[in-house]
């Protein structure tokens, strides 16, 4: 599918959708104006869509500096009566946070949705935290899609119910539900408008015009007392509609051994797990899907509960669907056992797949069994169904011996730095430069942060021992050159730094701290994908932007130590890395060179191993280049994957590598 | 305000249930193969669902997507539910055999991509030979690929991902007919390369259907 098919495909039209397209085709037809974000996995996509996109579907965009900005963009586009949307990964709304909670306050005139994509099972982040948490933190309803095409369909349901109320709608994704694809039908594209006065201008997205209210938009404590209670107000009547509403839908079966005895609560991609094995195993237990999920749908739940014998609730991550059922329950004084995550039927952590919720069924459905009442009740049909287990689990495959001792030697693939990548230069002469000024590696303490540069955690690296967030690797550096007397070098890349590294910068200047500060500048946000950030001269919707060079920042923050390297310079960047090493203060080394993955780079010769090659494998060993490896006796270098930075001949002690001559 | 009109794909035909388990390494181009399946597969009419990996586990690590044709809502393919497992390496087919049963559908492509990390973390690649054999001797349909040698021949190795397309549609479990499948091709991939990628699919097919 070319990505022009989201923005010309007519109603009733249908595409084969990546979840993230899905919420881009939703944008669109929602009739957004303004879209802001930062790209994270795995909401990135939605971003890299846009920015090729924009333009023909009459929307600005931009890649903001970091996600608060991102929100802030999106509030007062609303706040001016157009519809806005920001998206980000579920870590993002805690940068986010400050102003999107205030947002809820404020309210605003055009919709405004806040995607947030949570990764459970941490594909591409540093935790698991479950964004519904927010929801309630905040007072801001949440949506829940579990498909691509709910994803769609749920941008311009939440668009037209932000709009409604004047507050901002959460549609919370999964990565699952993110990366997954699916049969999108499409929908009516609307023309964006705005709800106060639509300015016509020379661009190609419609002005909205803000309309000075500070009793509604400035929060002083007097304006914000009154902001609350129109909060509470509009969230009791939203939780009308989650009651009364078909988004809320309860999916039931024709027959099944359980029906009508017990049922299931779920939300977002977990609902796919719960519906997929009650129908492949005909339980016939009813489904209550939340979609709508905060506010709480009180007499939904209630009406659902009342005349089970229990009710299971399928949800990944945290207990929040659970913690406000046993509300329900208890506030109706109502006796209906909630099989969920607190008594441990289904793990408190990590995303779900059939096998999980079929195994977390069963320990409460095989007890049935046994149990004479149920029986009784089952004498039909059904009762057959329990003659044994009721959810019959597939024993697995025995293998031979030959095939297990395979399965037990499959040697490892972990995610690693590619080949010709810069980063790698730089922890190879890092780790280098400080061996040779004889400083121990204990004594050594590597701040990281996020980006493909985490995977210097890896051996031979080991450049990875502090990590907590976006830009808290100069923060970090801070803090340890505080509190301990150990040498301290933190690394962080150029779209990371712009992001959240400069105030952390300032501290470190301002309170006179002595650490090595790396900044990665390989010219591209490379683990998201390769999206612009503000030290390259392009925006979010591809036209000429100004660039903001990194070395006039850090010297305008009054750091007096700042060298700038090829990093693939193996020897001048030791040489530079000893000397910061022993600077005493904030020490900036800016290693300069751009990711391979960036398109249009030529192709030069690729290096070859010498027959002089004594198989010291200095090289395989200590810079753990993916092209170069030790195969039946030989080290070989794969000529594909070679980009030719020529490092490995720096590396070579007996100068067995060389560049390929012309074919 | 908008009631919202929930499309649930209910039309889809009933008469398939069919999980594809496709695994390599990044960048080999396991994705664009997927979504040609899964195309191909709404181009006949069924409903579809399928599950991807980006990110951090991308670079230079295992990847894998799952295909699930037929009515099904979650995209995960459940352990031994695969119907047919397409590897696009020879250690990759041994990680994925978790999804498989005696009755599914192995084919893998026999050029190994050697980890770098192998040196220091001490372990061996096993033999190829060693791999397809201890398969043979566990599952009933087992089918090694030459597949970069048979993307070299249909024009260049990049090719190697519709070599694979090629031979999944071979195997004569596989739900969708070799005509759906080239047409859902020929929407994803541009047209300047059609032609090497036609040769690529009946190099992989040919190859199939030569050893059935």
């Amino acid at each position: 599918m070319a990505y022009d098919q989201l923005v010309t495909s007519k109603k009733g039209d249908k595409l084969f959708l990546l979840g993230n397209e899905a919420a881009v085709r939703g944008a669109i037809e929602a009739g957004v104006s303004v879209a802001a974000t930062y790209p994270g996995t795995p909401s990135s996509e939605i971003g890299n869509i846009l920015s090729v996109v924009a333009k023909n579907a009459e929307m600005y965009f931009e890649f903001s500096a970091n996600e608060k900005v991102a929100m802030e963009v999106a509030a007062t586009a609303a706040a001016s009566g157009i519809r806005s949307f920001t998206f980000m990964k579920h870590v993002g709304l805690n940068v986010a946070a400050d102003s999107f909670m205030t947002t809820a306050y404020s309210g605003l005139k055009g919709g405004m949705i806040v995607l947030v994509a949570d990764d459970p099972s941490l594909f591409s982040s540093q935790n698991e935290q479950d964004t519904r948490n927010y929801s309630r933190l905040s007072s801001i309803p949440i949506l829940e899609p579990s498909s691509p095409q709910e994803i769609k369909d749920m941008m311009v349901y939440g668009f037209d119910l932000s709009e409604t109320f004047g507050i901002p709608v959460i549609l919370r994704t999964s990565t699952r539900v993110s990366h997954m694809r699916g049969i999108v039908e499409c929908g009516e594209i609307s023309k964006p408008k705005s709800t106060t006065k639509e300015i016509t201008s020379d661009k190609h997205w419609l002005k909205g015009y803000f309309v000075k209210n500070p009793r509604e938009f400035v929060p002083v404590p007097a304006n914000a007392l009154e902001m609350h209670e129109r909060l509470v107000a509009k969230i009791e009547k939203i939780e009308e509609i989650a009651n009364e509403s078909p988004i809320n839908e309860v999916y039931s079966f024709e027959s099944g051994a359980l029906q009508g005895k017990y049922g299931v609560i779920s939300s977002g991609g977990a609902f796919n797990y719960a519906y997929d094995v009650i129908s492949q195993e005909s339980l016939g237990m009813d489904i209550l899907k939340l979609a709508l999920s905060y506010p709480t749908p009180k007499d939904l739940i209630y009406d659902f509960c009342k005349n089970l014998d229990g009710v299971f609730i399928v949800e990944e991550v945290d207990p929040v669907l659970e913690r406000d059922v046993l509300a329900v329950l208890g506030e109706y004084n109502l006796d209906c056992p909630v099989y969920g995550k607190f008594d441990g039927t289904f793990p408190m952590i990590h995303e779900f797949n059939l096998d999980i919720v079929k195994e977390s069924f069963n320990k409460v459905i095989s007890d049935l069994k046994d149990d004479r009442e149920f029986k009784e009740d089952y004498k039909s049909e059904n009762a057959e169904d329990f003659e044994g287990n009721l959810i019959e689990i597939l024993e697995k495959m025995e293998f031979t011996d030959g095939l297990n001792e395979l399965l037990e030697n499959i040697p490892t693939r972990a995610p690693t730095l590619c080949a010709g990548c810069s980063h790698r230069s730089a922890y190879f002469a890092a780790v280098k430069a400080y061996q040779e000024l004889g400083y121990l590696s204990e004594d050594m303490i590597f701040a990281s942060d996020i980006g493909c540069y985490t995977l210097g955690i890896s051996p031979p690296y080991e450049t990875a021992d502090y990590l907590l967030s976006m830009g808290s690797s100069v923060g970090d550096g801070c803090g340890f050159s505080v509190a301990t007397d150990q040498h301290v070098m933190s690394f962080i890349g150029d779209s990371t730094f712009f992001h959240s590294g400069l105030s952390p910068l300032v501290n470190a200047v301002h309170n006179k701290n002595k650490f090595v500060l790396t900044i990665l500048d390989n010219r591209i946000t490379a683990m998201t994908g390769g999206q612009p950030n503000p030290g390259i001269p392009v925006d979010g919707m591809g036209d000429e932007a100004p660039a903001i060079p990194i070395e006039d920042i850090v010297e305008a923050i009054g750091v007096k130590f700042l060298k700038i390297v090829n990093p693939h310079n193996i020897k001048k960047t030791v040489d530079i890395y000893k000397e910061a090493l022993e600077y005493d203060g904030v020490a900036v080394v800016i290693a300069r060179y751009p990711c391979t993955l960036i398109k249009g780079q030529k192709k030069k010769a690729p290096m070859v191993i010498k027959d002089n090659c004594v198989k010291c494998l200095e090289c395989v060993k200590t810079l753990a280049c993916p092209a170069i490896s030790y195969l039946n006796d030989k080290v070989i270098i794969d000529e594909a994957l070679c980009k030719s930075c020529a490092v490995c001949i720096q590396v070579c002690p007996n100068k067995a590598i060389g560049v390929k001559k012309g074919d | 305000m908008s009631e919202l009109n929930l499309n649930t794909n209910n039309d889809s035909k009933e008469d398939v249930n069919y999980s594809i388990y496709i695994s390599g390494v990044g960048g080999q181009g396991i994705i664009k193969t997927s979504v040609i399946i899964g195309e191909a597969a709404m181009l006949e009419g069924y409903d579809v669902v399928m599950s991807e990996i980006h990110g951090m586990s991308q670079r230079g690590g295992s990847v894998s997507t799952e295909l699930k044709i037929g009515n099904f809502k979650s995209s995960i393919v459940e352990e031994s539910k695969a119907d047919l497992i397409l590897a696009f390496e020879p250690i990759e087919v041994l990680r994925g055999l978790n999804k498989a049963n005696k009755d599914t559908t192995l084919i893998f492509n026999t050029f190994p991509i050697v980890p770098s990390t192998i040196t220091q973390t001490g372990e061996t690649y096993p033999e190829i030979e060693d791999i397809a054999i201890n398969l043979k001797d566990n599952f009933d349909s087992v089918y090694p690929l030459e597949a970069n040698g048979l993307a070299k021949d249909a024009g260049s190795v990049l090719s190697l991902n519709m070599v694979l397309l090629g031979a999944s549609i071979a195997n004569d479990s596989f739900p969708l007919s070799k005509e759906t499948v080239i047409t859902a091709m020929k929407h994803n991939l541009a047209p300047k390369f059609h032609e090497m990628n036609l040769k690529a699919i009946e190099n992989g097919y040919n190859a199939i259907k030569d050893s059935l």
